[in-house]
């Protein structure tokens, strides 16, 4: 029984205080490259938190249940399974690796007692089904209590097995897996609202999938050229809209969103609707292209509006409006002169995700320096927040952060040239039903709640 | 192309010698070529190649003013200088204006590579020993294609002309390959620089990437090479102007088709 906490300000406005709850991983400066986060994601009901790695491992965290002596004190994430989702394969006719790194988590709305979610890396999806077993059969009379078989002549009488309670066991085990139908790398997954079908998105192709077939899959949008050479988009990300099973969005390098209707051929090619903002001359570079990329498109919970992430900024789109983003949100504008540089150590490759929160208020996403962003929409404010060791103590007070931009540089604020671009935020998590949030930095796992007063 | 905005000091060709780099590089990274990566990276090529081109444009056309005007010194040299005829004090304002565009070119400073380069192209005029159009490019100017859909491996065969690979003949080795494996040397050093570079420091980096400084790395004549295993046409900057400008716009159109042959190459 989780109650709505917010009532009031989102979390994005200055009268809300966030506070540190928790960090999960190793405290080590060396990071080991397998630990590397790459996926978070929290469930439909908020209680489990799942983050995949670039080992191809799946750590699911169970939010505790409320205290009944603290009031009001959320309960803390703890361990509840942890599986190798993936393993590094070789594809021999290609001559290539495919990495285990685990792309994207997606949750499958919860239909019984057991959990299930879709885990992906470049070229393969499969189902997990996250079970629970308290209870063991005891009394068996063919085997023995070590699982070693009796003789059958050794037995005389029958007795029917017994349940007995057990410690609580959390059972990983793969129900599907969906494979051979990508050739690029996949970057999405998505689940319909229907609930019997999801998409995976790979460079140039979007595939629809039924969750009980694995052989085959529907190609629904092919933007392959007849010839690579005329090559000049790809798609880097796609999502089913929340409750019309029938639509789906999907954003190219090139800054667009194309919104798709299924009911409209089977072959979504042509789009219904293409968002697109004409670009600035004024900002022309070497690295417009790059910039404008979309790295990361999310609908919003009511489905009225979408949100995409380029490089330096958020987006908020009206899926009745096509011509130009309703609300831009600069992340870090201050990059805007440090192209060429972020272009040569490859950061400006870097693909941010976004956030909305539960009701819509506000959206988040990361940046360097382990810093990450709040933008109120209806207060119209922003904050920067920083996930370190230094500001965590159980319950401090996270304190907004401050890029100084201009030549002189006050107290408590970070110039650009000191930002650490090797400590990046790349993905974030919102509670669907709470102020708690989820950050993941290279390998530290950060969660901040809100306090009601 | 507001280049005012970047502050690191970016000139389109070492844009290019970075961006193909990285596409170098890419051929080797775990999990296969990164397709999104790869095309970003071109659209960057493809920028600063047009800068790249229009620089030396405009540099051909200063030269081949300048040239003009050379010739005219000449003659202007061979009469009389003291002889005040009328007709001279025309002349002699041309002879200033020629000894001002002289100046620019002595002191090539950090231009040297590019101005060296552009003499080599100025100098073999036609009727040089080396004529492009004779089909000695013949041994660079193909392109392997690998589909990946059908898997289809197919060598393309681009008619261009590349008149380093004439002039400069040993360094265009006969097999289209050995050009690339030559270049893995010269990069690798400064690759493993570049990477271990994890504070963002852009003077820091500078300084780096001095120390790294190696004759090859920065030279011309090394893009030009890599640019001519791409199949890029840089034949435009060889011709005389109207055909260069014709060419130029043909090119910058093409150029784009061009680089992502680059990628899907490897």
């Amino acid at each position: 029984n989780r109650a709505v906490f917010f009532a009031g300000p989102g979390g994005g406005s200055s009268d809300v205080q966030w506070y540190f709850s928790q960090v999960k991983g190793a405290m080590d400066d060396d990071v080991a490259e397998a630990d590397i986060i790459s996926t978070v994601e929290f469930n439909h009901s908020g209680e489990l938190l799942a983050t995949g790695d670039k080992g191809g491992r799946v750590v699911i965290f169970q939010q505790e249940p409320e205290s009944k002596n603290q009031a009001q004190c959320r309960g803390e994430y703890n361990v509840y399974s942890t599986f190798q989702s993936h393993e590094p394969e070789f594809d021999y006719l290609k001559s290539l690796e495919i990495e285990e790194k685990i792309n994207k988590i997606r949750w499958l709305p919860q239909k019984n007692a057991a959990q299930f979610l879709l885990s992906t890396n470049d070229k393969t999806i499969k189902l997990w089904k996250i079970s629970e077993r308290d209870k063991r059969a005891e009394g068996y009379n063919l085997k023995e209590e070590d699982g070693r078989y009796r003789d059958p002549n050794s037995v005389t009488t029958l007795r029917v097995p017994v349940l007995r309670p057990m410690d609580l066991m959390v059972e990983a085990s793969p129900r599907r897996v969906f494979a051979n139908a990508h050739t690029y790398h996949i970057n999405s997954i998505s689940v319909n609202s229907d609930h019997e079908t999801y998409l995976s998105a790979d460079d140039l192709r979007i595939n629809l999938w039924h969750l009980e077939i694995t052989d085959r899959s529907f190609n629904i949008v092919d933007i392959k050229p007849a010839n690579m050479e005329e090559l000049t988009e790809v798609i880097t990300a796609a999502e089913f809209h929340p409750n019309q099973c029938n639509t789906f969005v999907y954003s190219s390098s090139k800054g667009t969103i194309r919104l798709c209707d299924m009911r409209a051929s089977a072959l979504c090619d042509r789009h219904t609707k293409l968002f697109e903002e004409p670009e600035d001359p004024n900002n022309r570079s070497f690295f417009s292209e790059i910039i404008s990329s979309i790295s990361d498109v999310k609908f919003s919970h009511s489905g009225r509006y979408m949100m995409t992430r380029d490089y330096l900024s958020v987006k908020v789109w009206d899926l009745n409006m096509e011509t130009r983003p309703v609300e831009t949100y600069q992340v870090h504008e201050y990059l805007r002169s440090k192209l060429c540089s972020l272009y040569e150590n490859d950061c400006i490759f870097d693909k941010f995700e976004c956030c909305w929160n539960g009701n819509d208020s506000v959206v988040m996403t990361g940046s360097y320096n382990n810093f990450f962003r709040m933008f109120d929409r209806g207060y119209r404010q922003d904050m920067t927040f920083e996930a370190s060791r230094e500001n965590s103590k159980p319950q401090s007070v996270l304190k907004p952060r401050k890029v100084s931009t201009g030549g002189k540089r006050k107290k408590d604020e970070i110039s650009v040239d000191s930002l650490d671009f090797n400590k990046k935020i790349l993905h974030t998590a919102w509670h669907p039903l709470d102020n708690i949030i989820a950050v993941a930095t290279i390998n530290n796992l950060y969660i901040f709640e809100n306090k009601m007063n | 192309m507001d280049r005012g905005t970047m502050e690191c000091a970016v000139d389109a060709q070492s844009l290019i010698s970075i961006s193909l780099m990285k596409i170098h590089n890419s051929r080797t990274q775990r999990g296969g070529i990164k397709l999104h990566k790869n095309l970003l990276v071109s659209y960057v090529l493809r920028n600063a190649r047009q800068v790249y081109i229009k620089e030396k444009y405009a540099e051909i056309y200063r030269m081949q003013q300048y040239e003009e005007v050379m010739t005219v010194c000449n003659e202007i040299q061979e009469l009389n200088p003291l002889d005040p005829e009328p007709e001279d004090a025309e002349e002699e304002d041309l002879e200033v204006a020629a000894l001002s565009c002289c100046a620019p070119l002595q002191d090539g400073g950090g231009k040297e590579p590019e101005t060296s380069f552009y003499r080599s192209c100025c100098m073999e005029t036609p009727g040089s020993p080396c004529d492009p159009f004779a089909g000695n490019g013949s041994h660079c100017n193909k392109t392997t294609v690998l589909d990946l859909d059908t898997h289809v491996v197919t060598t393309v065969e681009n008619r261009y002309l590349h008149q380093d690979c004439c002039c400069s003949a040993p360094q265009c080795a006969p097999v289209p390959d050995s050009p690339v494996r030559k270049r893995k040397g010269d990069f690798g050093c400064c690759a493993s620089d570049l990477e271990e570079v994890s504070d963002f420091s852009a003077s820091r980096k500078r300084v780096r990437r001095e120390e790294c400084t190696d004759p090859n790395y920065t030279d011309t004549s090394n893009i030009s090479n890599l640019i001519s295993i791409f199949g890029s046409g840089f034949s435009g900057l060889l011709s005389r102007q109207a055909d260069l400008e014709q060419i130029c716009s043909k090119q910058a159109l093409a150029s784009l088709g061009a680089w992502t042959r680059a990628i899907v190459a490897f």
